[in-house]
């Protein structure tokens, strides 16, 4: 399939595309099946009265979330977002323009919650639920990685992606869920990781990754596993575990604990730090998975939390887990389920703390030193990924979670330059897979999304002779490894901040 | 009869205008937010969250990063109405305050600033492929309310020039439930009906945004996700169950 599927060519000056009604009509994802739906407490396919249901679900949530309910309300078709999607620059499709794509779901709310809709339906753009709509909302909803660019630049900061979650939430409750995110959600809950790696391959796995660290640096670096006691309990993609280019970041992580001494361990159980339900809108599923991790840290009883370089998760980790599981400080006294875990961890230390904010720590106390020289063949860009950048932030300031991984590459590499200011920090793009699209069945759609980052890429490979583009995600790695290709640049160009951490990093010493 | 019409329908927008803008406000308030989900950066106090408010509203600082045109025409229009309203608070005080006096003339032109950046604000909805495929037969509408009532008020200001006076103290009569005659006026009556429809359908339309930005979270919420625990009401009832067991 993705071998018939070519780049939409450069755009020569980043002009706004005209429209093409339609581009992307039948463009969606695979349904979920029965059994992946029922799994998780779905309705195995659509429900016969999914019209009341769907339109009870969205009564439900709008009594739920602020959120949705204002972001209803409030938008006056300004058109300041219009441009702003990358989905839409790269497919041309009006219905990827973020104002349109709330108003799949803002025509039904009108029709069903507003006195104006419920009276004068064409005046106000107001639309029954019929089943070409709910077609169009499988479709459409499908089409957003959530990754907030538009709520940059709305002047109420209307987020689409809260939109696209609860429209996910309202699809899955009929029984009409999307196979790519829900299967994977199963896989958590059954096996601990997304994948569905179940534990004994996984210490396989980290017994062969200590071997292949031990030959090539001649130092026995642990990847410790179900460790009681442990300073540390990392919680990483599971993609880190065996995809490339994940794994040289997780090595990376390996050696900074090593080179710093600090005492660490993965858990089998909760192997994984993904959270689909964040990308389908569901908040128990969201919590449900979150709860893993709160529990693999009360039964290894560790003292801190540290993630690896993932961006959704990090936001689920930085903005939601002292919400849904505790992970954070400053619960009220009586709150017992928060307290209970928040009294075993070490409060001097930021709860959960990001992998960069553990590493720049460290390299701002002096505790690691590199060979910046070996990362000399590496000519170096960042690319901000999406939650990380607008969903989440490092180091306790506004901003810090653009500054503290540009900062580490920049002690562990001589080469850097910036792309486009107009694309990075809080206006970056998405990689175009983000928000539960990384899958096979939306591979036009992820090819097309990635225009507006590989023009970029492309300006400063040409001005700077870049050839290394470093990110903070999975999803990010995963997409670009798979779509950079089809832009003609070489695969193994994207790689981790902490694989380049690990090429530099002197593990003798200290 | 025209003046205990206008009595009446005045009466009635005020109330529509104040008691739904409050319901729906109420609304607003009565909704958790269970999530942290300001866009970030975002400050990390609540002193910060105020100051980013404040540039919102009076800087309209996410428009001025989209798109300046949009921006330019909408903070004119904005501007220019605050202006004018406020230069009409002159119909209902008496003795006039001191700086209502001062912002008259300013008030004046606003008027046509005002015109102005409708109009501007219309072309750009009407030639810009983008916003006219997004853009509802009541977005124009608004436009041209909004319009009529600006031109209205300029006609009467400028060209045939109306009675403040009788305007006034039909006001002042209004507001101290001791009624006077409307001035007898086609200008005055359109201007007048067309305001009294902005304010019965503020709460039901897209007006709401005007209080809408102030319960966005993505612009009202502290980021101190990782300092203070925050949690909603319902999404606590789902904790004591199952309390530190997630297997």
């Amino acid at each position: 399939m993705s071998a018939t599927i070519t780049a939409p060519p450069y755009r020569v000056i980043p002009i706004i595309p005209v429209l093409k009604p339609g581009a992307m009509e039948g463009s969606g994802p695979y349904v979920a099946s029965d059994k992946i739906q029922e799994a998780l407490g779905f309705p195995g396919h659509l429900v016969d009265n999914w019209h009341d249901q769907a339109i009870a679900k969205m009564g439900e949530l709008l009594g739920k979330y602020r959120s949705l309910k204002v972001y209803m309300d409030s938008c006056v078709h300004c058109g300041a977002c219009s441009d702003k999607c990358h989905y839409f620059i790269g497919t041309q499709d009006p219905k990827n323009m973020p104002v349109a794509r709330q108003d799949l779901m803002r025509s039904v709310y009108r029709r069903y919650f507003t006195l104006p809709g419920k009276i004068f339906p064409k005046l106000v753009g107001a639309r029954d639920l019929t089943r070409e709509v709910l077609d169009e909302w499988h479709n459409y909803f499908h089409q957003c990685s959530e990754c907030r660019r538009c709520s940059v630049f709305c002047p109420y900061g209307i987020d689409t992606a809260e939109v696209t979650m609860a429209a996910r939430d309202i699809l899955d409750s009929v029984g009409y869920g999307q196979k790519y995110d829900i299967e994977i959600i199963g896989k958590v809950h059954k096996i601990g990781n997304n994948l569905g790696l179940p534990g004994p391959a996984l210490i396989d796995t980290m017994e062969g990754l200590e071997e292949d660290v031990k030959e090539d640096t001649g130092i026995d670096v642990r990847f410790p596993i179900d460790v009681k006691g442990a300073e540390v309990l990392l919680i990483t993609p599971s993609a880190d575990f065996f995809a490339e280019p994940h794994i040289d970041s997780l090595i990376g992580y390996a050696k900074v604990f090593h080179a710093t001494g600090t005492s660490w361990t993965l858990s089998s159980m909760s192997s994984e730090a993904a959270n689909f339900g964040m990308f389908i809108g569901n908040y128990e599923q969201l919590r449900k998975v979150a709860l893993r991790i709160r529990q693999a840290a009360l039964d290894l009883g560790v003292k801190r939390i540290v993630v690896g370089e993932c961006g959704h998760a990090w936001r689920v980790a930085y903005s939601f887990w002292n919400t849904l599981s505790g992970v954070g400080e400053g619960a009220d006294p009586d709150d017992k389920f928060a307290q209970m875990l928040q009294k075993q961890l070490d409060h001097r230390y930021r709860q959960p703390t990001h992998i960069c904010e553990f590493t720049w720590d460290m390299i701002e106390r002096g505790a690691l030193s590199f060979d910046k020289e070996a990362n000399d063949k590496h000519i170096i860009t960042f690319h901000d990924s999406c939650n990380v950048a607008r969903g989440s932030s490092m180091g306790g300031y506004p901003g810090g979670q653009f500054d503290i991984p540009r900062n580490i590459i920049k002690s562990v590499a001589n080469h850097f330059f910036e792309m486009d200011p107009s694309t990075t920090h809080e206006k970056t793009f998405c990689c175009g897979g983000g928000g539960g699209l990384l899958t096979d069945d939306l591979m036009e759609l992820r090819v097309k999304g990635a225009l507006p980052r590989m023009e970029v890429l492309k300006q400063v490979a040409d001005e700077h002779g870049v050839n290394f583009l470093a990110v903070i995600c999975a999803i990010c790695k995963t997409q670009f490894s798979k779509i950079m290709p089809i832009y003609g640049f070489e695969r193994k160009m994207v790689g981790g901040v902490h694989q380049l951490v690990s090429n530099a990093i002197r593990l003798g010493e200290k | 009869m025209m003046s205990t019409l206008f009595a009446i329908l005045f009466y009635f927008a005020t109330l529509v205008f104040v008691v739904g803008t409050l319901y729906r406000i109420s609304i607003y308030t009565r909704t958790p937010a269970p999530l942290k989900i300001p866009t970030t950066p975002a400050p990390i106090t609540t002193g910060g969250v105020v100051l980013r408010m404040m540039r919102e509203v009076f800087l309209f600082e996410s428009l001025f990063k989209a798109n300046l045109w949009t921006w330019g025409l909408g903070w004119l229009f904005h501007a220019s109405l605050a202006l004018v309203l406020l230069r009409h608070l002159r119909y209902f005080t008496e003795p006039v305050w001191a700086w209502v006096a001062f912002i008259q003339p300013f008030g004046m032109y606003a008027g046509i600033t005002m015109v102005l950046g409708v109009a501007g604000l219309w072309a750009r909805r009407i030639f810009v492929e983008r916003i006219r495929y997004i853009s509802t037969p009541s977005d124009h509408l608004m436009l041209a309310l909004f319009l009529a009532i600006g031109v209205s008020g300029l006609v009467m200001r400028f060209v045939v020039h109306g009675d403040v006076i009788g305007v006034k103290g039909f006001m002042l009569g209004l507001m101290y439930f001791d009624w006077q005659a409307l001035p007898s006026s086609i200008g005055l009556y359109v201007h007048l009906s067309l305001v009294a429809v902005l304010l019965m359908i503020f709460p039901i339309s897209k007006l709401l945004h005007a209080p809408g930005l102030f319960f966005s979270p993505g612009r009202n919420q502290a980021d101190n996700s990782r300092d203070k625990r925050h949690i909603s009401g319902w999404a606590k009832q789902l904790e004591p169950k199952d309390m530190g067991n997630a297997k």
